[in-house]
């Protein structure tokens, strides 16, 4: 076991550096930070200086080994925009974040699971034409439209909730739920589809054979069997999720990382970019890397290669 | 001599003289929702190839004493305008129908795109094997670490929105699902004896992958191209939304929405309608996946 864990961790360690190199080149491509970070009537004197201050004007490998030098020991740089450290503007923010996530989340979780073992349950039932239905409809709206139809709805005419912003848990609602709704269809989505290949299998006629009760052998049997891929989508879920943040924080103007990245974007702030991406991929490749090992843990049949 | 299908049931009965792939339609007609889903596709085709035979105003002119007009069907309504106007007094309508063309356009390219990178990507790792399989899956795996909208969002706002430039990011940005899809199947198929069979009787690796292997898991791929592509339509409607898709004037659905959220405590309209069409077009898609991974998939639909 220690031995796969060891394997699977060295493996993740070529995808960081690529995303690395990725991150490092993409920030890179996108013009001279000078001309946005300085008045357009800046002297070239006052851009030289800014480019040296900043490191601007030294070879690009140069820049790409003093920032993986400073990356390794946790410094990603100043920001351009608010003169800090950049990992510390996304920490402040990542609290807001992770909030948003994990109550979306598990809002989905909740839903999704019970509604997708329904569905597949009672195939072409009403219940599975109403999940079935629900479920593509969650899937067919996008989440930034969703977001300002619940403003409209909810806030604006109802005036039960703020329009955005951060602080109580009234804020929290609008947002995770918005958030939650695009993942649960997903979740339910596959869990469905996963449930009605493991109903038709031969284990299932047999724990009924025995004469086990159906709801043993449908949660039991038939969720335990299926719950393995639906794992798997709940954790690449992770990635969706992030993307998911930058809109959402966006539409409600959550004081999260997802919407600062949008403005690091916009502003070109180049350390603040590379922060936020590369936290982003970090935090997807060890949630993916977890459930990898959750997989070996929970089905016997995969081997600690 | 007759030669007796191995499943006889219902549907195989009335298909035993069709060809595989009329059976497959008879499937998919049999269902009212599917032939709905198709009525909506061609309707929305229709309005993207031929905008001015549909659109009852020019979607570009702008009057502004008619600015934020309500739709038609409302009291305080303005008759013409059947869904209103926007803050600029164009016709709601037709800029949606306008905007079908852009939006499918992008779609459909950025589909193909990285339906052609990802199913050679695909093939290559899964059939090849070994070191090549290996590099694929790195690349693959390192793209999908990445949130996919901040990813083209850098590059957009790098390059600039232009056509082409979403077309390729958009592409680029959905190859890795294609390339994972396509090498899964070939590791499934790769052992059976056709295969064998292809290689015994000396044909050469290009040509069993594409001459033979291929074809065997071309219903995934276009089980999976549908929903593939109502992904590439919420993308660009979100791209639009965030102001990097294709520039304004051109209407944009996502872009049309953007515009209506500053107005929508007093127009709701402009941005409401917008929205109904990006999901009723994603939601098209998606169903027709649906059904076609049903109906391609005989063993499932017959339970």
């Amino acid at each position: 076991m220690l031995q796969y864990i060891a394997k699977r961790i060295v493996l993740t360690i070529p995808v960081l550096f690529g995303i690395l190199v990725a991150t490092f080149m993409l920030t890179r491509l996108t013009g001279d930070p000078t001309d946005l970070a300085l008045p357009s009537n800046a002297t070239e004197e006052a851009r030289e200086e800014f480019r040296k201050l900043h490191g601007l004007d030294q070879p690009i490998w140069f820049q790409f080994v003093r920032f993986t030098y400073h990356m390794v020991q946790g410094d990603f740089g100043t920001s351009i925009r608010f003169h800090e450290p950049a990992l510390k503007l996304v920490m402040d923010r990542m609290g807001a974040t992770t909030e948003l996530a994990l109550a979306a989340m598990a809002i989905a979780i909740i839903i999704g699971i019970p509604a997708g073992v329904l569905s597949a349950y009672r195939r072409n039932s009403f219940t599975d034409l109403n999940v079935r239905g629900i479920t593509l409809l969650g899937q067919a709206v996008p989440s930034f439209y969703l977001g300002i139809l619940s403003i409209l709805f909810f806030a604006v005419w109802l005036r039960w909730f703020p329009t955005g912003g951060r602080g109580t848990w009234w804020h929290l609602v609008l947002p995770a739920t918005t958030l939650a709704l695009q993942i649960v269809a997903l979740i339910a989505r596959v869990t469905r589809s996963c449930m009605l290949d493991v109903l038709g299998q031969d284990y299932i006629r047999t724990a009924r054979a025995k004469g086990l009760s159906e709801s043993k052998v449908v949660w039991l049997h038939g969720l335990r069997n299926a719950f393995i891929p639906v794992l798997t989508v709940i954790g690449l879920q992770v990635g969706f999720l992030m993307g998911g943040v930058v809109v959402t924080e966006t539409v409600f103007s959550w004081p999260g990382v997802g919407r600062l990245a949008v403005q690091a974007i916009y502003q070109r702030d180049f350390p603040l970019v590379q922060a936020v991406v590369f936290l982003f991929a970090l935090i997807f490749v060890v949630v993916n890397l977890l459930v990898d090992l959750a997989y070996a843990a929970l089905d016997p049949r995969i081997g600690y290669r | 001599m007759s030669v007796t299908p191995v499943n006889v049931d219902a549907t195989s009965k009335r298909a035993r003289n069709e060809s595989p792939s009329a059976a497959v339609m008879g499937r998919l007609l049999s269902k009212k929702a599917t032939i709905v889903s198709l009525v909506l596709l061609l309707a929305a085709l229709f309005c993207a190839m031929f905008p001015t035979l549909v659109a009852p105003f020019d979607p570009y002119n702008q009057e502004l004493v008619m600015r934020l007009k309500a739709p038609a069907f409302l009291d305080r309504g303005v008759a013409g305008h059947w869904l209103g106007t926007d803050h600029l007094g164009r016709d709601i309508l037709s800029r949606i129908i306008y905007g079908a063309r852009v939006t499918l356009l992008v779609s459909l390219l950025a589909l193909v795109v990285s339906l052609v990178i990802g199913v050679v990507a695909g093939l290559v790792a899964g059939f090849l094997g070994g070191r090549t399989d290996a590099v694929i899956l790195r690349l693959v795996d390192m793209q999908l670490a990445f949130p996919v909208i901040l990813l083209v969002i850098s590059i957009v706002a790098v390059l600039g929105p232009s056509l082409t430039n979403l077309i390729v990011i958009m592409g680029l940005s959905g190859w890795p699902r294609f390339a994972r899809l396509v090498r899964g199947a070939v590791l499934s198929v790769r052992g059976l004896e056709y295969v064998e069979a292809a290689r015994a009787i000396g044909a050469g690796k290009m040509r069993v992958m594409f001459r033979h292997i291929l074809p065997n898991i071309l219903s995934a791929i276009i089980v999976y191209s549908s929903f593939e592509l109502a992904r590439m339509i919420l993308l660009e409607a979100t791209l639009s939304y965030l102001g990097l898709g294709v520039q304004p004037p051109e209407p944009t659905w996502g872009g049309m929405i953007s515009e209506g959220q500053k107005y929508i405590t007093q127009a709701w309209w402009v941005s409401l309608f917008p929205g109904i069409a990006i999901a009723t077009i994603i939601l098209v898609f998606n169903m027709i996946g649906d059904e076609l991974r049903d109906a391609l998939d005989p063993q499932l639909s017959h339970e």
